[in-house]
């Protein structure tokens, strides 16, 4: 039976899995204690659960557990993973590499490190939304001591050539750090085969609570090390204190154990029906689809609907399917999605655009729903566009003064 | 962000949507805003023989708040006269449909769409064009 409301903004967050919850429950209640008591079964029972989830953790990202930093989520990690490899290599050099799609949780942090005087490079995506390794190549100085790039994108799905990048990186003695925010929990992450020496994850983009994430540190070749962001307790080696958020962290091991088993079914099944929404929407006439469909997430899909602005569009059906737009009217900016401008997409595109992320819990017949309503809001708002209406009358809207507001 | 009851209406059911023939003398085009910014309004009014606006049309490629205040913005002007119409104010919109302060821009677009038609009325009437003070929010 169809189920409302459709969720497909699982970009945004996903929800917990029923089996998530229930293995955090108890550490709420009974087994409450603090990870770090070393006196008395209650710091027995949470260390014990936070080493468990450890491994859980490990296991899905090919790390040691010792390996695993656990933070408050990948914002935080993104932050200690960036200023704590500046800091803590500061005679080595003074300058990162990064791009200019990043999630604002890399690309501030490195502003944030301009600030200090440190430099930053922005490499520019090309149309597919993926970075040119050439220029990769020429961005690198001698006092570069990381390159971070994102393994898949947020807002597009892109998956970025991460093995490619690394071994670059591993020749000229350069440290690699991922955002892979998006990407761990949805496609084989591996840190040893992908060369990444720092990733940042997250729980609830995989089925876990909100609140828990965690920055792998690389022990082994080379053995790589942080300035700690948060002084403290010296929790986490040192590199990160505060009291463990042990009910969280149990939930996030269980998801990334539940998504190790699942992840090839999952993405078999949500990649067939992605394909099969995106196949439906671009039937409309004047639809694009944003960035790379080869090196994808297999859960999701961006697309514009030329001449109709995206947040109008999801009026339509907000009521019933929740997604997301790169208008700027969805944002108190007003700016459109940097993302879709850094892809080449004039404003107007970018203004147009909607991303459907699928998840765990998404039917097929939620799916085919989605293709009518959207289907049959575009429609109707075309009708009510003067620049549907250009368009049909073959008139350049290139050559009309618009007035810039 | 919540839309209120009247925008979702206007939304829903649009008043008046529809293009007027802009060749004839009567009629008023005011094509205001930006497909980069996100919004474009096109407003129309057709005018009778004693000043009256007759009928008023619009299409709008823009969000939801936008599409409410040209809808409502045509609803306003059936029955004005021409000097009437300039006189609406984009507030008057905002206070209509409880626009939040982050859609008062499209009240203002509405209004300066509004403006935009009548002087295209003018003009072809051979009328000195108005002159507004320039919008605030924009």
């Amino acid at each position: 039976m169809l189920k409302f409301p459709i969720y497909l903004d699982h970009n945004a967050t996903t929800p917990c899995d029923p089996r998530v919850v229930e293995a955090m429950i108890p550490y709420f209640t009974n087994s409450f204690g603090n990870a770090a008591s070393r006196n008395h079964p209650f710091g027995w029972q949470a260390e014990e659960a936070v080493d468990h989830a450890r491994e859980q953790v490990a296991k899905l990202i090919g790390a040691d557990p010792k390996e695993i930093i656990f933070t408050s989520g990948a914002t935080e990690a993104d932050n200690l993973a960036i200023k704590g490899v500046y800091e803590m290599y500061a005679s080595k050099g003074n300058h990162i590499i990064t791009c200019n799609i990043e999630h604002k949780a890399v690309l501030d942090t490195c502003k944030h490190i301009e600030k200090e005087g440190g430099e930053v490079t922005y490499l520019k995506v090309n149309a597919d939304g993926l970075i040119d390794m050439q220029e990769l190549e020429a961005a690198i100085r001698p006092t570069t001591v990381l390159i971070a790039i994102m393994y898949a994108n947020n807002e597009i799905g892109t998956v970025m050539p991460m093995k490619e990048i690394s071994a670059l990186a591993k020749k000229k003695g350069i440290l690699v750090f991922s955002d892979a925010t998006q990407a761990v929990g949805k496609i084989p992450v591996d840190v040893n085969k992908d060369g990444i020496d720092l990733m940042a994850f997250t729980a609830h983009k995989m089925y876990g609570p909100k609140g828990v994430g965690a920055l792998y540190v690389r022990r082994k070749n080379p053995r790589v090390k942080v300035t700690a962001q948060m002084d403290g307790g010296g929790h986490e080696r040192g590199m990160r204190s505060g009291t463990l958020n042990v009910p969280g962290i149990v939930g996030f091991g269980k998801a990334c154990e539940i998504s190790m088993n699942e992840m090839e079914s999952e993405a078999k099944r949500l990649s067939a029906l992605r394909d099969k929404l995106e196949t439906e929407l671009m039937k409309i006439e004047e639809a694009y689809v944003n960035g790379s469909t080869q090196h994808r997430l297999p859960h999701v899909t961006n697309i514009s609907f030329k001449y109709v602005e995206g947040e109008g569009l999801l009026m339509g059906f907000n009521k019933d399917i929740a997604v997301s737009s790169g208008s700027a009217c969805t944002s108190a900016s007003l700016e459109p999605s940097y993302v879709l401008k850094a892809l080449g997409l004039g404003d107007d595109l970018a203004h147009s655009s909607l991303r459907f992320g699928l998840g765990r819990f998404t039917t097929e017949d939620q799916i085919d729903y989605t293709i009518e309503a959207v289907t049959k809001t575009v429609n109707k708002l075309r009708e009510m566009s003067p620049l549907w209406e250009m368009y049909k009358e073959g008139i350049d809207m290139n050559s009309i003064e618009w007035a810039h507001h | 962000m919540a839309y209120s009851d009247k925008v979702i209406d206007h939304y829903q059911n649009p008043k008046n949507v529809g293009t007027l023939d802009k060749s004839k003398q009567n009629v008023g085009t005011g094509l205001v805003g930006a497909p980069e910014c996100g919004d474009v309004m096109r407003l129309q009014i057709e005018v009778d023989e004693n000043g009256l606006i007759k009928d008023a049309k619009f299409k709008t490629f823009g969000c939801g708040s936008a599409i409410a205040s040209s809808s409502l913005a045509t609803e306003w002007l059936k029955g004005k006269t021409v000097d009437e119409a300039v006189k609406i104010d984009n507030m008057e919109i905002v206070e209509e449909l409880h626009l939040p302060p982050v859609k008062i821009h499209c009240s203002v677009l509405a209004e300066d769409a509004i403006k935009a038609a009548v002087n295209d009325y003018r003009k072809k009437n051979g009328l000195p064009e108005l002159k507004f003070d320039e919008s605030v929010v924009h």
